[in-house]
């Protein structure tokens, strides 16, 4: 069973703000939708193992990727906040 | 011009013959889908470049290298990339986001100079059955504008029903293709994971996400997988054989009847299955019962896989590197208000259910299991396909709902999923072909049948497909 604070919690490791409201509505519909979800239990797993896709190196090779600066001002154009040619952010370390 | 009855081919030839210019059919499609919109409301942008993307089409066609693709006018959903326009994915966090680049998809389509119409309305970040969770406004099923048009890919479906656009796309990650395309009476294909790319698709749940067309017919459906799948290397998960495999000139067809006990079955959609399921008899298929014994458990294992791929993609918007912002007193307030505010409530249901899924105490009693049950659920489908060469299920437990009718209860829209989202537990390609009608709705409501098949036999649904909509003898 999960209560009113795994719910704050979670909201908290997933960076959503909720308020009260919010919290009792999500506890409510989360609640059963993990009960439906717990029906993976039940399933004959005895002895089965998840399986792997085929294994292959999928990264390019360590050469010239594109010509620099190509993306950068379409990109930038997107941010929030910049200064200059950065991404502006608050302070990280306080 | 009968748009009603145009095709991928009727169009192109009447193009390369110099009956039809691209300029006119785009314009012809924009004319409707401008009227329809205001009730309908299937597109979220219609492009206002159609005659400049025109111009390219018609130089191909005087160069004479234009393509089966050349002048389609086509609409795609709001979560596939085309460098200079919007796409937002129907969310508030991306509303005012401009593609800095072109999907694969998108340049692919441009190398055939096909022509972008628009973008299509969706389930925010194509999480829900029934268009209603976009940012921007519900969209309106074409064949009753009281009920919904299915979803996500709920605004491309109901462009192309309401003759707004020739072909759509929209993509698939529990059923978010074939559901609005059963309910609008289109054709709509998930094709096998990783055949089409995904570089530029705004990404759901990334073990199960694939790209796929909405259309009228098999045959389109077919021309624009032809045109768009293949290993792309800006996609590590993207792979199609070169070749495709030559199909069976007799198909053996499985019915696993015992799924049709599963509750919620409307009446319609039972008899219309089983009246399928003798039209392929009397079109000569051999018919077999099948078990999958797992399947029951695959709507449960997708509800923990999904958000758990959910809550690690969307961890990526945070306000900081594009997007919508707010601002708090410090970054870790940045970070709550601007996903509080910028996610609609079923993004964040789905965000937090992901992240209970994956904590620590919880991980091997939901994520590790469900991906155990995965294989199973794989297998199934495999021992199936060794004796069958297709398989036949409904698409939808019922024709299109009402709009609100499910809203406020989400295990209940979940449902709504339960046929289609085996294919995309196990990877296969399915297909959803228009199959008639609800009789006891008035008639007035298309439904669907879905077809299933082994790994890139995206053959066996076209024929299978063609031969059920009798495309070969110009029904339709």
């Amino acid at each position: 069973m999960i209560e009113g604070k795994d719910i704050e919690k979670l909201a908290l490791l997933a960076r959503i703000a909720i308020t009260p409201e919010e919290r009792d509505t999500f506890l409510t519909e989360i609640d059963s939708i993990l009960a439906y979800i717990a029906k993976v239990n039940k399933a004959p797993t005895a002895g089965a193992l998840t399986q792997a896709g085929l294994v292959k190196n999928v990264l390019r090779e360590d050469t010239h990727p594109h010509d620099s600066e190509i993306y950068t001002a379409d990109i930038l154009s997107q941010a929030p906040s910049r200064e200059g040619n950065f991404v502006k952010v608050k302070k990280i370390l306080s | 011009m009968d748009i009603k009855n145009l095709t991928i081919r009727k169009a192109s030839e009447a193009m390369q013959k110099g009956d039809l210019s691209p300029k006119d059919l785009a314009l012809s499609y924009k004319k409707i889908a401008e009227e329809k919109n205001d009730t309908i409301h299937a597109y979220l942008e219609i492009f206002s470049d159609l005659e400049e993307q025109a111009l390219l089409a018609e130089k191909k066609i005087k160069e004479g290298s234009a393509t089966l693709l050349t002048g389609i006018p086509i609409a795609t959903k709001d979560n596939i990339l085309i460098k200079g326009h919007g796409a937002s994915a129907a969310s508030h966090i991306l509303e005012h986001f401009v593609s800095p680049y072109d999907s694969t998809v998108a340049s692919k389509l441009k190398a055939h100079g096909a022509i972008f119409l628009g973008r299509t309305n969706m389930d925010e970040f194509a999480m829900g059955s029934s268009t209603e969770n976009s940012a921007f406004g519900v969209t309106r099923n074409p064949y009753d504008t009281t009920r919904v048009p299915g979803g996500s890919s709920g605004g491309s479906a109901a462009a192309v029903a309401m003759d707004g656009a020739l072909v759509a796309l929209g993509s698939d990650t529990g059923g978010s293709v074939r559901q609005p395309a059963s309910f609008c009476g289109c054709v709509g294909l998930k094709p096998t994971y990783g055949s089409i790319s995904r570089h530029g698709l705004i990404a759901m749940g990334s073990s199960l996400d694939q790209i796929g067309p909405i259309t009228r017919t098999v045959d389109d459906a077919e021309i624009l997988f032809e045109a768009l799948r293949g290993t792309d290397p800006m996609d590590s998960t993207s792979f199609y054989p070169t070749k495709r495999e030559s199909v069976k000139e007799k198909l053996r067809l499985g019915v696993p009847r015992h799924l049709l006990e599963t509750g919620g079955l409307s009446e319609d959609v039972i008899k219309n299955f089983n009246e399928s399921v003798s039209r392929f008899e009397s079109l000569g298929y051999e018919t077999l019962d099948i078990t999958l014994p797992n399947t029951e458990y695959a709507l449960a294992v997708y509800y923990v896989l999904m958000p758990a791929e959910v809550s690690a993609n969307l961890a990526r918007f945070d306000g900081v590197k594009y997007g919508f912002h707010r601002n708090g007193e410090n970054l870790f307030e940045d970070y709550i208000y601007t996903r509080r505010e910028g996610f609609g409530k079923e993004v964040r249901r789905r965000i937090m259910l992901g992240t209970y899924v994956l904590s620590a105490g919880y991980y091997d009693a939901f994520y590790g299991k469900a991906n155990v049950v995965r294989s199973l659920i794989r297998k199934d489908f495999e021992d199936a396909l060794k004796t069958v060469d297709v398989i036949i299920t409904p698409t939808t437990p019922t024709p299109a709902f009402k709009i609100g009718e499910k809203s406020n209860d989400p295990l209940e829209m979940y449902l709504a999923d339960v046929f289609t989202v085996p294919a995309n537990i196990a990877g296969i390609p399915a297909i959803s072909l228009p199959s008639g009608m609800a009789e006891n709705l008035g008639g007035k409501l298309p439904l669907g049948i879905q077809l299933l098949s082994g790994l890139y036999q995206e053959g066996v649904l076209f024929k299978a497909g063609k031969d059920f909509l009798e495309e070969n003898h110009g029904r339709r």
